[in-house]
């Protein structure tokens, strides 16, 4: 202990944070360089995925900055701001969510969005990716850890209430990615491994319960089709199939930027959304994609440094609920592509086409950020 | 609050986090190693599969369309079958420049710039990648030679064979069948994606709409491997469709074309009812149109004269047709006045040709402007009298009025499976109220008595009503659907029999309907003498409300068109009813004069065999010692 202050204390340290102008900036130097990266990857592969389509790209790079900006504004807030306000948050998009529920915007077959008078248009659910482990974060830092039983009890509460709000809309891929991030935390946090064992243990005798005596035989015919996909060769099969096709006949070194066959000859749909690592596995082949993973990687890495230097329980379970649910999003993405996983609607981050899901997610980095930035070394004391 | 204890939480929590990312670490390394491993096997391993297959061959899931379900009459007569029928595809990934492939096939087979438009908007609707999309249909002989001669230059240009909906018997059935057409784009966001996948058509009106779940079917489908010109190589895998449901009709093609013939050509429709089982036997809307001319997209200039024309084939009036009921809603009535109990069947009234409200000058009107002096129910049904029933209205009141008529069906859809029926209108002070914010007033009650005002009815539920007559209050909605391959219609929600106080009630509605027919004062009694069997009616006219504005035609068609519509409901043999019958023809003008008539000739074309005698097994149960004539 009395070692740590030492480290703490020296001059050495204090000079070289006064020298860092974008440690006052609050901004995390290899996150930013890593997220630009991506950024500009992101353009260069929705080039070739859209169809050369300037608009796009032009509204893409726009999407960037917004968020850019959203990241750097929230990077602003210390974490002691938000974990005092974050309740209040919770409960107000919890309110969305019902408001959504009754009264919102359905487009596509799916109600999410609320309409702010006829102006704005918005999916509450995008925010709860944030709140969800803020919300969290706030209620067990303030408890004994490893979480007891009632304080994990009122945390899964918490976690479900929005999961099942935006499961009805219907959205399963954002409702599981809001379950993650919440169910991130209370791993974070320590929950005792023979209790999630012990949850796991007993999803098998639930799930085969509901088979057999609570399911419909449509109901199961559609689990099965989301199991299998290419049992449905008409629907969404016709997406596996193909990305498969494209993501294979990349081979180790792909067929070169713009000469994708599988993605331009309209082949795969959804080429420049939730498919996109196709087309890019498709025009840079395995070295393409395992270049990305890294970066991916550096990032998680990144975050989950930032979690052990947290200085806050507050920070710590945030961070790294942030952090492994940015994994969730890629594996999911990646695995769904590839044929590994069912399909649910998960855009590869900063890579798919679509604003929404790249201001959250800079949103998050900014979170992120602000617990790296906002350290204090003698306050401690 | 002591600092060693916080102090030392801080360590402890931040030495679980620590082993929990180390745990999350190991974790994350594990999952990117298998997405690693499954780019791998993918990319490395069956590389030269996927390879070949994106390269020099395409793998292409190709759907099948089901058959649609045929449509039976009752006796399985053929309504709607389907043909096979050349039509010209274009698939426009194949074609290149598809733009101008179109102009290719235009000037090959010399078409039109109309055409020419019609088909890229075709080409242009929602659809799958490499999706053959039908452009032309019902190709002739020499269409085809022409352009097999010039396929070298229609690149993605194919004449397919596929099956298209056809109705042998053309227009008898347009207004109850219906028709299919192609999808639209609304239909497209409607649909389910994969089933349709493979289909073009889709039930628009009547029937084909209705049963569309049923008559449509399952999609099959075939994997296939096609070169990089689009030819099919081999078939991988196949799936075959399910075909659509075959459905039986309650209609019948004999008795539908015997109603088309009694109405001889004049505008009009026709009900026939099975009153037992509620079963459609003939459903006729004159003038009517070819639902073919539908199948395959018709032409502006042809639909353009369906619409306007002053005759208004496409206009179903059985189902969208609303008229006062006029005086053929009088037994209905007088059946509610006996259970409300403000009349009896024997008490009188006095007919000075004129009904007058208490302390009100106005005079209701009868008919017969000089008085049938005193009259009873029975004789108030035969003799059609007005003042009987301004008296009765008056003391029974609208409320009570609304109450029966809505449970005899009027204002609201009485049929299970027709399309876009019309709910027509029971007038009630509510409803007044709310259309046009004024209390209800006594006079409008004594009108509503005699089936005017603001009461509206369609044919369908005329029809229905005299139906419920004939049951004495036994509900079954009027349906067209026999069965669906053995399963018949089911209601999901019935409406409730009419249960009267006093069940011999129905019989003097009854009676007072027979003697319309045979009493020696009845209204139709020389349609009645006629008849081999006894029959129960009741006629009566709806007021032609105006003419739309602005319309021009010369002064003589005006004059007919301003005309009171005749109507006539029926059903016989009274004493074993068949058949329930309710006629509008439209300007008319007598309703025992027109309508009766062609009432008459639908019943005995259902229930006279081809002697000319009643059909034995239609004869009343052997009770005619009581006969009166």
């Amino acid at each position: 202990m009395s070692a740590n202050f030492d480290r703490i204390l020296s001059n050495q340290d204090v000079l070289r944070r006064r020298a860092s102008l974008l440690q006052r900036m609050h901004i995390d130097g290899l996150l930013m360089t890593l997220l630009l990266v991506l950024a500009a990857g992101s353009l260069f592969i929705l080039y070739s995925a859209s169809g050369k389509n300037w608009d796009m790209m032009i509204k893409q790079a726009s999407s960037f900055g917004i968020g850019l900006c959203a990241m750097l504004v929230i990077a602003q807030f210390e974490p002691r701001f938000m974990a005092r306000w974050v309740p209040l948050a919770y409960l107000a998009v919890v309110g969305l969510l019902v408001a959504v529920e009754f009264m919102g915007h359905t487009a596509m077959g799916a109600t999410r969005w609320i309409n702010v008078a006829g102006l704005i248009r918005f999916q509450p659910s995008e925010f709860m990716k944030i709140i969800m482990p803020m919300t969290i974060a706030w209620y067990l830092s303030a408890r004994v850890l490893p979480p007891g039983f009632k304080h994990t009890f009122i945390s899964l509460v918490l976690i479900l209430v929005p999961f099942v709000l935006i499961l009805k809309q219907p959205d399963l891929g954002t409702s599981l990615l809001v379950m993650a991030s919440g169910a991130f935390v209370l791993f974070i946090a320590g929950l005792r491994w023979r209790w999630i064992f012990g949850a796991l243990a007993a999803l098998v005798p639930i799930a085969v319960g509901m088979w057999y005596f609570v399911m419909h035989n449509y109901q199961k015919q559609r689990v099965l089709t989301f199991l299998d996909p290419e049992s449905d060769p008409l629907g969404t099969g016709w997406n596996i199939i193909q990305s498969k096709a494209a993501i294979g006949s990349g081979g180790v070194f792909g067929k070169g930027w713009l000469l994708g066959t599988q993605s331009h000859l309209d082949f795969l749909p959804e080429s420049h959304t939730d498919f996109i690592i196709a087309v890019l596995a498709e025009e840079f082949g395995l070295v393409g994609v395992c270049l990305l993973l890294l970066v991916y990687l550096l990032l998680i890495a990144r975050g989950l440094v930032i979690t052990v230097q947290a200085q806050t329980l507050f920070g710590k379970l945030l961070a790294g609920a942030l952090t492994m649910t940015f994994f969730v999003y890629v594996f999911v993405n990646i695995g769904m592509v590839s044929g590994l996983l069912p399909v649910v609607g998960v855009p590869l981050p900063f890579i798919s086409y679509g604003g929404t899901s790249l201001v959250t997610l800079l949103s998050g980095f900014g979170v992120l950020m602000s617990i790296h930035t906002h350290r204090k070394w003698i306050a401690q004391v | 609050m002591s600092q060693p204890i916080t102090l030392k939480d801080h360590e402890k929590d931040a030495r679980l986090v620590r082993q929990r990312v180390v745990v999350g670490i190991v974790f994350v390394l594990l999952l990117i190693g298998v997405l690693i491993a499954r780019m791998y096997y993918l990319q490395v391993v069956q590389y030269e599969h996927h390879s070949t297959l994106s390269e020099s061959n395409r793998v292409h899931v190709q759907p099948i369309p089901p058959n649609r379900g045929l449509i039976f009459d009752r006796a399985g007569k053929i309504i709607a079958d389907n043909r096979p029928s050349f039509s010209l595809t274009v698939t426009r990934e194949r074609a290149g420049d598809w733009r101008h492939v179109l102009d290719g096939v235009v000037e090959v087979l010399e078409l039109s710039a109309e055409e020419r438009e019609l088909f890229e908007r075709r080409v242009l609707q929602g659809r799958r990648p490499f999706e053959p999309v039908p452009i032309m249909y019902e190709l002739s002989e020499e269409q085809i030679a022409r352009i097999a001669v010039n396929q070298f230059r229609l690149p993605g240009v194919e004449v397919a064979a596929q099956l298209v909906r056809h109705y042998p018997q053309g227009p008898h059935f347009a207004h109850s069948v219906g028709y299919v057409g192609r999808i639209n784009e609304a239909e497209i966001k409607r649909v389910d994606p994969v089933n349709y996948s493979g289909t073009h058509h889709i039930g628009k009106t009547g029937i084909e709409k209705f049963y569309e779940d049923q008559l449509h079917g399952q999609v099959g489908y075939e994997e296939v491997e096609t070169n990089a010109r689009g030819r099919v190589l081999r078939v991988l895998k196949r799936i075959d469709p399910i075909p659509g449901k075959d459905l039986t009709l309650t209609l019948d093609l004999d008795l539908q074309e015997a109603a088309e013939a009694a109405l001889a050509g004049r505008r009009g429709a026709i009900v026939a009812l099975q009153p037992a089982t509620g079963e459609v036997l003939a459903m006729v809307s004159q003038p009517s149109f070819d639902p073919n001319l539908f199948v395959t997209g018709i032409s502006f200039k042809a639909y353009g004269e369906l619409r306007d024309s002053i005759d208004r084939p496409l206009f179903n009036r059985v189902l969208r047709g609303l008229y006062p009921p006029g005086s053929t809603i009088k037994p209905m009535m007088a059946v509610a006045g006996l259970d409300a109990g403000v009349i009896t069947p024997k008490a009188r009234v006095f007919d000075p040709g004129f009904f007058q409200l208490p302390n009100v000058q106005h005079k209701y009107r009868n008919w017969n402007r000089s008085g049938d002096g005193w009259v009873d129910l029975e004789l108030a049904i035969a003799r059609s009298n007005d003042t009987y029933f301004y008296d009765m209205a008056h003391k029974l009141g609208v409320d009570r009025m609304h109450d029966y008529m809505t449970r005899f069906g009027i204002g609201q859809r009485v049929s299970l499976d027709m399309f876009e029926e019309a709910a027509g209108l029971m007038p009630s002070r509510e409803w007044k109220r709310a259309r046009y914010r004024q209390a209800w007033y006594p006079g409008e009650t004594v009108i509503l008595g005699i089936g005017q005002g603001y009461m509206q009815t369609t044919p369908l539920q005329l029809a229905q009503a005299t139906a419920l007559m004939a049951t004495r209050g036994k509900w079954i909605r009027p349906h067209l659907a026999r069965h669906i391959e053995g399963e018949r219609p089911v209601d999901p929600e019935p409406m409730p029999d009419i249960e009267l106080q006093n069940p011999s009630y129905w019989d003097y509605g009854i009676n007072g309907m027979e003697q319309v027919m045979h009493g020696s004062r009845g209204t139709a009694r020389k349609v009645g003498d006629t008849a081999l069997y006894r029959i129960a009616g009741k006629s009566g006219t709806a007021q032609v409300v105006a003419i739309r504005q602005g319309e021009r035609y010369d002064s003589e068609a005006l004059a007919e068109r301003h005309r009171d519509h005749a109507l006539f409901v029926a059903f016989a043999p009274v004493q074993n009813p068949q058949i329930a019958v309710a006629v509008m023809v439209e300007n008319g003008e007598s309703g025992s004069g027109v309508a009766a008539p062609v009432a008459k000739l639908v019943m005995d074309a259902w229930l006279l065999d081809e002697h000319g005698q009643l059909k034995t097994e239609f004869t009343p149960p052997l009770k005619v010692a009581g006969d009166q004539r």
